[in-house]
């Protein structure tokens, strides 16, 4: 393959337009996915949670490839292998210690049932190979609800836990003193990132979500310590990524999921930067005390 | 059975206040299980009062906090904060914990730290509050702290976020301040800077403070009665009463000596290894820090 050729089968900007009115439902979805895998993400990042994520979307990708094979609903599948796996970390792992030993042990089992589950597939591999790595054009309107009806779900949960559940991810002793219910908002957090994980999976695959649920975040905490301004850069990067690579996506051979998560990854590498450049007069000042 | 040695506190801040005592402990007796942490407590604080909560590890000094938080449940006895029984959340109650030193990425700047100290419980999402904004400029001016009002907190060193956490414990006007133990990992200066600023706040806000350490050294020089826990009994009263051989001999029940070296007391135990009380380890203190 010529070096011409691998950048026609990356970019093909031909027939832009009558491209775009057909991905019509996957930019919406991914908007609907940016905006709530943003502000996700900023708990998942206060709460050191993104090896979770991990391991709840290869559960709901084995819930997906589940919901394949026997005929039903994929997304419903989806949710179902999320909110699983949820509330099994949530049971399994209260401490930070036994809640990864518990996602080491879930995930490689999530994955191989969702193997197992595609290869007992009958239909195109196309589908097979979109749970994993994302799909650009496939979002059916049905689809489209579903995110819809979990995404406005997540967002009214966030936006009635939002300060406590900051406060108890970031300083949960005091948050308890001051009587936020530190205990009961953990599940409450897993079902809500188990239903995000959900979404994401069906737009950029379940190997991947990870560029959505804590890229965005972990930049914009690199170029701010505003409570207010965090969440909303987290929400615009994941939005830059996921609408961005879907654009640059079009008309191209290849999966949407290598843009999206380049896209994230380039934006998570300038805040770096520029996080590096204004940290510095400040880091003689985080000179850890003597103990 | 212990009997305290001086239940009323001193006439300075106790007299004709016609406030509540800030803490109201009465034949409180804590069991975790079979085990009974202490027993009979009765304690009364006044309102501006300093007491040092001291005893060995396992001899429930954090333990009393959490009761005072509503956290954890009396087996016999009441326990009240500012003539009110104590509930969860504790209505009236700041809480300083020790310093832990928080993420560098914290999305959180100084003032949005105290901030949680007024609203950070409540259901919601986090909206801009001029009365709110005003509250946090006036406790991080009192403590100090408005120099890096704007600074990640978790940028700060840890003396600055102990001032922090002491402004964020204050910003809801507490009657109690609860201490658990907040010069732990500071170095001696950071100690004493921290030390004097609880004093001073106390005798601002006439804040009541309950001070949880194992050494109470750093903060000698501004306690007014020390509540002494071990074996499940007690021992409150001024320092000078308590801290005193016969005293901490009789409550181990073993021959404990407690040491004077210039302004510092030491106390060297000698009691069983489950319950023996901190022991004095000059090596980790070199040179002391002097007179005060």
């Amino acid at each position: 393959m010529s070096p011409a050729d691998v950048w026609g089968a990356l970019f093909d900007f031909s027939d832009y337009g009558a491209l775009l009115a057909l991905v019509h439902n996957s930019l919406l979805a991914g908007a609907l996915l940016g905006l709530v895998g943003g502000l996700v993400g900023v708990v998942v990042v206060a709460r050191d949670l993104p090896f979770a994520v991990h391991g709840i979307s290869e559960l709901s990708f084995a819930g997906a490839a589940a919901a394949l094979l026997v005929g039903a609903d994929v997304v419903l599948g989806s949710v179902a292998g999320s909110i699983l796996a949820a509330l099994l970390l949530g049971v399994l792992g209260v401490r930070a210690r036994d809640r990864n030993s518990a996602i080491g042990v879930l995930m490689p089992f999530g994955l191989g049932l969702g193997v197992l589950f595609l290869a007992l597939y009958p239909g195109r591999s196309a589908n097979k190979f979109g749970l994993l790595t994302g799909q650009v054009a496939a979002v059916a309107d049905v689809q489209l609800q579903w995110l819809a009806g979990i995404a406005a779900v997540v967002l009214a949960a966030l936006a009635l836990l939002w300060r406590p559940l900051l406060f108890a991810s970031l300083d949960p002793e005091v948050a308890a003193a001051r009587g936020v219910p530190v205990r009961a908002l953990a599940p409450v957090f897993m079902v809500l990132l188990g239903l995000t994980v959900a979404m994401s999976v069906q737009v950029v695959g379940a190997l991947l979500v990870l560029a959505l649920l804590v890229t965005p975040a972990a930049a914009a905490v690199r170029v701010s310590a505003s409570p207010v301004l965090v969440p909303v850069l987290s929400v615009v990067f994941a939005l830059v990524a996921v609408l961005g690579g879907t654009l640059l996506s079009l008309g191209s051979s290849v999966p949407i999921s290598p843009y999206v998560t380049t896209v994230s990854f380039a934006t998570y590498l300038v805040c770096r930067g520029i996080g590096a450049l204004r940290g510095r007069p400040r880091s003689r000042r985080a000179a850890p005390a003597p103990a | 059975m212990s009997t305290a040695l001086s239940r009323t506190a001193p006439d300075a801040v106790a007299a004709g206040t016609g406030h509540p005592a800030a803490v109201s402990v009465r034949g409180a007796t804590l069991r975790y299980g079979e085990r009974t942490v202490w027993r009979d407590l009765d304690l009364d604080v006044a309102p501006g009062e300093f007491v040092a909560v001291l005893g060995a590890n396992g001899a429930g000094k954090t333990s009393l906090l959490r009761v005072l938080l509503g956290q954890q449940a009396l087996a016999a006895g009441t326990a009240a904060v500012a003539g009110r029984p104590v509930r969860r959340g504790g209505r009236g109650i700041g809480y300083v914990p020790q310093q832990k030193g928080l993420d560098p990425t914290t999305p959180l700047r100084a003032r949005d730290f105290v901030r949680l100290g007024i609203d950070g419980h409540r259901w919601g999402p986090w909206l801009p509050s001029a009365s709110a904004a005003r509250r946090v400029d006036g406790a991080l001016a009192a403590v100090g702290a408005t120099g890096y009002a704007r600074t990640p907190v978790g940028t700060l060193s840890g003396g600055e976020q102990q001032r922090l956490r002491i402004a964020q414990a204050l910003v809801s006007e507490p009657a109690l301040l609860l201490c658990d133990e907040p010069l732990l990992s500071l170095d001696l200066h950071q100690q004493r800077v921290v030390s004097e600023l609880l004093d001073a706040s106390r005798r601002r806000t006439g804040a009541a403070v309950l001070f949880v350490t194992h050494d109470v050294n750093p903060v000698l020089p501004h306690v007014d009665r020390v509540l002494y826990l071990a074996g499940g009994r007690f021992r409150i009263g001024p320092p000078e009463e308590v801290m005193t051989t016969a005293v901490l001999s009789d409550l181990y029940g073993s021959p404990v000596e407690v040491l004077r070296s210039g302004d510092r007391l030491l106390v060297v135990g000698g009691a069983a290894p489950s319950e023996h009380p901190h022991c004095a380890e000059p090596a980790d203190e070199p040179g002391g820090w002097g007179p005060r």
